[in-house]
Order: C-alpha cells, then sequence, then structure tokens
C-alpha cells in the first residue's frame, strides 16, 4: 500500500514565559493509505499534539509532515484552513456539536465550504447520516440524541465531505461500553468499506484493539507499544 | 450563509432572557431616540404646512417674525399696489395686512399660564389660508369686539371657548367661532378684526402683510422690488420658507438634545450588548474551534457573531420603533422659543426616521458587537477546541 501521511523528523516545542518544554522529539512515522493506526500513551506525551500536527490544525517547529503528497508545513493559516476543509474529518471525544443545528446541519456544515448547492448538500448530508445509521434522526437536535448517536453524527459530519483522513481524538472517551463498540464498528467499517485512513488516539485498549496498527508516545518520543499495551489490546 | 445565519438567529433564540433584557435596553434607547426626532419633525411639519407655497410674507427687514415686525401704513399702501398680487373673484387683491402680538392666558385646570398668538386679520386672511375650517359658531363681524379661536386654544385656556369671554387689550372680546386649521400653527391662533386689534394693543403698525401671487414664478421679481424699493425697508419671504425657518431653531434644540441624550444612553445599551456577546463567545468557545477546525476562516467566525448582534440591534430596533410609532396619537403643546408662543403639534414618524432609528439600533449593534466578534475570530483552534 503507498502511504498517505509521511511524518518527517518532527519537534514540537510549547513555550511558557522564558521556557521552552519540548512536546514532540524528532518524530518520524509513516501511514499507509487505507490503514487504522492508533496512538497511545500516558497523558502529556504528546499524542493529541502529534494528531493536531497531521490533521493541520498546528503547525510543528521542526520538520516536514507531507499528507497525500502535500507538504502541509508549507502552508499558510487560510490554506491549511482550505485543506481541512476538502482533505480531513474530524471526530472529537465530546462530539463536538452545534447544539443550536439538527443533526442534519451539523452534518451539512462543512459542505457550506464546498461548491455544492444547497440541494446537493441536503443530499450528501442524508447520505452521510444513513451511513451511519440515523437517517431517522435528521431533525434531532443533539440534547434529543444518546452520546452514542451524537458520535455517530459527528462522524457523519467528519465523512460527509469524503475526506481523504480522519483524525479521532478519543472517540470514545465519553461513551458507555455498548455505544463505543458501535462506534469502533463503524469506523473499522469505514477503513475495510471504503478505504478510509484513520489516525485515532486513544487510552482505550479495546478501541485500540480495532486498529491495524498501534504507536506509542512517551515523553515526546515514538516507539512501538510495549508489550503489557500489546498484551491489554489483544 | 444559510446555516450560519440561522446558527446566529438561533443561538439568540436559545438564550432568549439574555436576549430580551439586551434589546429591550436597545429597544429604550432607540424610542428615546426615534421620540424625540418625531417631535422635532412634528413641530417642522406643523409650521411647515401652516404655510401655502404661492403665498408671500412680508416683515420688516431683519426682524426674524412677525411678532418683532413693525409695517407702517404708508410702507404697507406701496406693498397693496404691487402688480403681481392676485385677484379673487370678486375682483379684490388677495392681500391681508395683519397685526401679530403676543398675550398671556391662563390655561385651564390651572396648569399655569403661556403665550398665545392674537392676529389681527383682514377681509382676506381666510382666502389667503384655506386649511381652515370653521368647526363652531361663525367668522368675527368686522368692527366688533369678536374673536375666532383655534382648536387648541379653545380646549386649553381659560374662558377661550366657544360664547366666552377673553378679556384683553383692555377690553373683553366674545367667542364667537372655533376654527380647526389641521395640523398647522393657526390652531394655536386667536383671530379678531385688525382695525379692532390695533387700537386695543395701542399698535400704529401692521406685523405683516401676506398676498398671494397671481403666478408663483414672480416670487423673485416681486421679492426683488420689494427688499430694493428705496421707500421700503421690508423682507419678502414664501409663506413655507418663513414657516420653516420659525420652527428652525426649536426643531434644531430637539434634535441636537434629542442626539446628546441618546448618545449618552447608547453608551449603556452598547456596553449590555458587548457583555452579552462576550458572554456568548465564551460559552461558545468549543463551537468556535470546531468551526474553525472544520476550514471556517476568521473573518466567517467574526461575520457569524457580528450578526448574532446586528440582530440584537435590529430586534432592539424595531420594538422601540414599534413603541415610538404609538407616540404619533400624542399632542404636545409647548412654547415655540423662536416666536414666544404655544404651538401645539403632534410627534410625526417618517419614513426617514424609521430608517434613522433601525440604522442607529444596527449601529448600537455593531458597536456592542465587534470587540467580542473580533475575539472570537482571534481565537487559537486546539485552545478553543479544550474549551469542553
Amino acid at each position: 500500500m503507498p502511504s498517505i501521511i509521511d511524518v518527517q523528523n518532527v519537534s514540537k516545542y510549547y513555550h511558557r514565559g522564558a521556557e521552552s518544554i519540548q512536546v514532540l522529539d524528532n518524530i518520524s512515522l509513516t501511514i499507509e493509505t487505507g490503514q487504522f493506526l492508533a496512538l497511545m500513551g500516558p497523558s502529556g506525551s504528546g499524542k493529541s499534539t502529534l494528531l493536531n500536527l497531521i490533521a493541520g490544525l498546528d503547525q510543528a517547529d521542526q520538520g516536514r509532515i507531507v499528507v497525500d503528497g502535500l507538504d502541509i508545513t508549507r502552508l499558510s493559516e487560510t490554506q491549511l484552513a482550505n485543506w481541512r476543509a476538502g482533505h480531513v474529518g474530524f471526530i472529537f471525544q465530546f462530539y463536538n456539536l452545534i447544539p443550536v443545528l439538527t443533526a442534519l446541519e451539523n452534518v451539512e456544515l462543512p459542505l457550506m465550504l464546498s461548491r455544492l448547492n444547497r440541494k446537493e448538500r441536503r443530499e450528501h448530508a442524508q447520505t452521510a447520516l444513513a451511513l451511519v445509521s440515523l437517517d431517522d434522526r435528521m431533525r434531532h437536535y443533539p440534547r434529543q440524541l444518546s452520546g452514542g448517536q451524537q458520535q455517530r453524527v459527528a462522524i457523519a459530519r467528519a465523512i460527509v465531505t469524503d475526506p481523504t483522513l480522519l483524525v479521532a481524538d478519543e472517540p470514545t472517551g465519553d461513551l458507555d461500553r455498548n455505544s463505543a463498540e458501535d462506534v469502533l464498528t463503524l469506523l473499522d467499517s469505514l477503513t475495510r468499506d471504503l478505504g478510509k485512513t484513520i489516525v485515532m488516539v486513544t487510552h482505550d485498549p479495546r478501541a485500540a484493539r480495532k486498529a491495524h496498527v498501534m504507536k506509542y508516545l512517551e515523553k515526546g518520543l515514538l516507539t512501538d507499544a510495549p508489550q503489557a499495551v500489546v498484551s491489554e489490546c489483544v | 450563509m444559510g446555516i450560519l445565519f440561522f446558527y446566529s438567529f438561533r443561538n439568540l433564540l436559545t438564550r432568549r432572557l439574555t436576549t430580551s433584557l439586551t434589546a429591550l435596553g436597545m429597544a429604550l434607547v432607540v424610542f428615546v431616540f426615534s421620540a424625540i426626532i418625531m417631535l422635532a419633525e412634528g413641530l417642522q411639519k406643523t409650521l411647515v404646512d401652516t404655510g401655502f407655497y404661492d403665498n408671500v410674507v412680508v416683515i420688516r427687514k431683519s426682524s426674524v417674525s412677525e411678532v418683532q415686525s413693525g409695517i407702517d401704513r404708508d410702507q404697507a399702501a406701496i406693498v397693496t399696489t404691487r402688480p403681481e398680487i392676485a385677484i379673487d373673484t370678486s375682483g379684490k387683491p388677495m392681500i391681508a395686512k395683519e397685526l401679530v402680538v403676543l398675550i398671556t392666558l391662563q390655561k385651564r385646570n390651572g396648569n399655569g399660564a403661556s403665550n398665545v398668538v392674537i392676529r389681527g386679520i383682514s377681509e382676506s386672511s381666510f382666502e389667503l389660508r384655506p386649511q381652515i375650517h370653521l368647526i363652531e359658531g361663525r367668522l368675527p363681524r368686522p368692527g366688533s369686539s369678536e374673536i375666532m379661536v383655534g382648536k387648541s386654544i379653545s380646549g386649553a385656556f381659560n374662558n377661550a371657548g366657544y360664547n366666552e369671554r377673553l378679556f384683553f387689550g383692555m377690553r373683553h372680546w366674545r367667542v364667537v367661532g372655533v376654527f380647526d386649521a389641521g395640523s398647522t400653527g393657526y390652531s394655536s391662533e386667536i383671530w379678531g378684526d385688525v382695525d379692532q386689534m390695533m387700537p386695543a394693543f395701542r399698535r400704529p403698525v401692521y406685523s405683516s402683510i401676506l398676498f398671494r401671487l397671481r403666478d408663483t414664478r414672480e416670487f423673485e421679481s416681486v421679492k426683488d422690488r420689494i427688499e430694493t424699493d428705496p421707500r421700503l425697508t421690508l423682507e419678502a419671504k414664501r409663506e413655507t420658507v418663513y414657516y420653516r425657518e420659525q420652527s428652525e431653531m426649536m426643531a434644531t434644540f430637539l434634535r441636537i438634545l434629542g442626539t446628546s441624550l441618546t448618545l449618552i444612553f447608547s453608551i449603556g445599551a452598547v456596553v449590555g450588548a458587548m457583555i452579552t456577546m462576550y458572554a456568548a463567545v465564551a460559552n461558545r468557545t468549543s463551537e468556535i474551534g470546531v468551526l474553525r477546525a472544520l476550514g471556517f476562516s476568521r473573518l466567517t467566525i467574526l461575520a457569524a457573531f457580528l450578526m448574532e448582534s446586528l440582530f440584537l440591534g435590529l430586534t432592539g430596533g424595531l420594538i422601540g420603533l414599534f413603541f415610538a410609532s404609538f407616540m404619533q396619537f400624542i399632542t404636545v403643546s409647548t412654547t415655540n422659543f423662536q416666536t414666544f408662543s404655544e404651538l401645539a403639534f403632534n410627534f410625526s414618524l417618517t419614513v426617514t426616521i424609521a430608517v434613522q432609528s433601525l440604522s442607529f439600533s444596527l449601529f448600537m449593534g455593531f458597536a456592542g458587537g465587534i470587540l467580542p466578534a473580533f475575539r472570537a475570530s482571534r481565537m487559537n483552534i486546539i485552545d478553543a477546541l479544550r474549551d469542553v
């Protein structure tokens, strides 16, 4: 399989006054097209930071990140925003749906930045909601949906633009066991059936178990997962 | 922009109480703003409507108003011979030599005293003012101590009602008629025969001369002839212009008062809107993060929050204007600073005032929303997404 994401010698620092804290230390990572990668590690290890860099939400201090042949570290803020709109789908731990919009409108939201007309946008959003089996909840507001349903709406929002890459930050972190299982099965089917590349940050061994590849971050260094973590995920 | 429009609008609906209170604050300011401008407009409209375009008012040079003017009989006779004066159906020139005097009358119900205009009129005075209609009684007979009063005076002052007797100018005057001059300044006047009024007030001179032009295009030439005639010390104005000038000082005062008051009030309303919008931004930080992550630009975020604030302003504006529109049913009676006389007029709402009021409310929305919207647009995506 060809690689879709190529992270080359990436370092990232956070600055607190005069103090500079290294969060990522010379990270290199290759992710293949259609791969489902789980990033694990203790809190503060830099997992989310790496995910944000790959998703174009933040800029690396050193190194290059090439996604689908494009070096995103060279893009301006506006170019990055346009790139995200077309190429990245986001799934967050707390779903982050807009409470005043219905499920359909939430899913339609990313398409506002496309060239589709209103009818086409509605059709795309309905298809995405049908894919996550929520076509009967289109007119519901987030508060009228369970946690699992809200996360499925968030997944529909993430895939509606047919992005190259899906990034998920603790997608099961706020869900009960059954809802988490539904969401993981859905993510698994996205890679299996639609060939989507997924990068997921998780603490949950059950979630990691669904991934094709597992990487472990500790103190900003990328390593293979320790045996104890691997055995927990098997 | 459809969804973002609904996003802004529904966010306001979600926070109904805060939205209502902020909008009411703005509504109050818009109410005060539009009411005072309506007052100034009403005053101006009343006085301008008092005039008739083809009528010419002649007064002493530099006298500003009829009250300060004096035209002796010789000069009045010269003006009377002008060929530009129209002739009525009975062959008489349409010209009236009039006297204007201010007297003090007690208001009914013990509301103090106020200056009232007494107008000594000639035979053509009614004909020159077609907007005047008798609503009770009859016209005063020439050569008698009879008067007629405007409807605003009749109900507002002691002994000024129909068939009552008023005392001024060292004699009693019987009210034989009440006239309605619509929403014009004449409704606030008392009229009697000029030849009775002049000796009663010991005035040897007229205050003004009013005549109708036979051809409206002759105004400039007749004005030029009157003002350049070495025997005359008079000036001529179209009646509409004369009355517009009479209203200018007070209307300007009201407008300045209204603008100053509302500017002070608006600071409070803008601060209120700003607090509301800052709270909205703080409560929706993670939403801002999501929108930015999805690819919405800083400018779009700024526009969404600014739109929300403009909605607030517009809502306040519409509420304020709605309540201000009821002021049209109220008649105000006050002293016109320029003529020192009592004048009754209505609040007048025009399209221009409505547009001005709504623009002002939108400006308040903009001023209250721009800084919070700017703050929302400047948020760091990662920090915003962490705010749950």
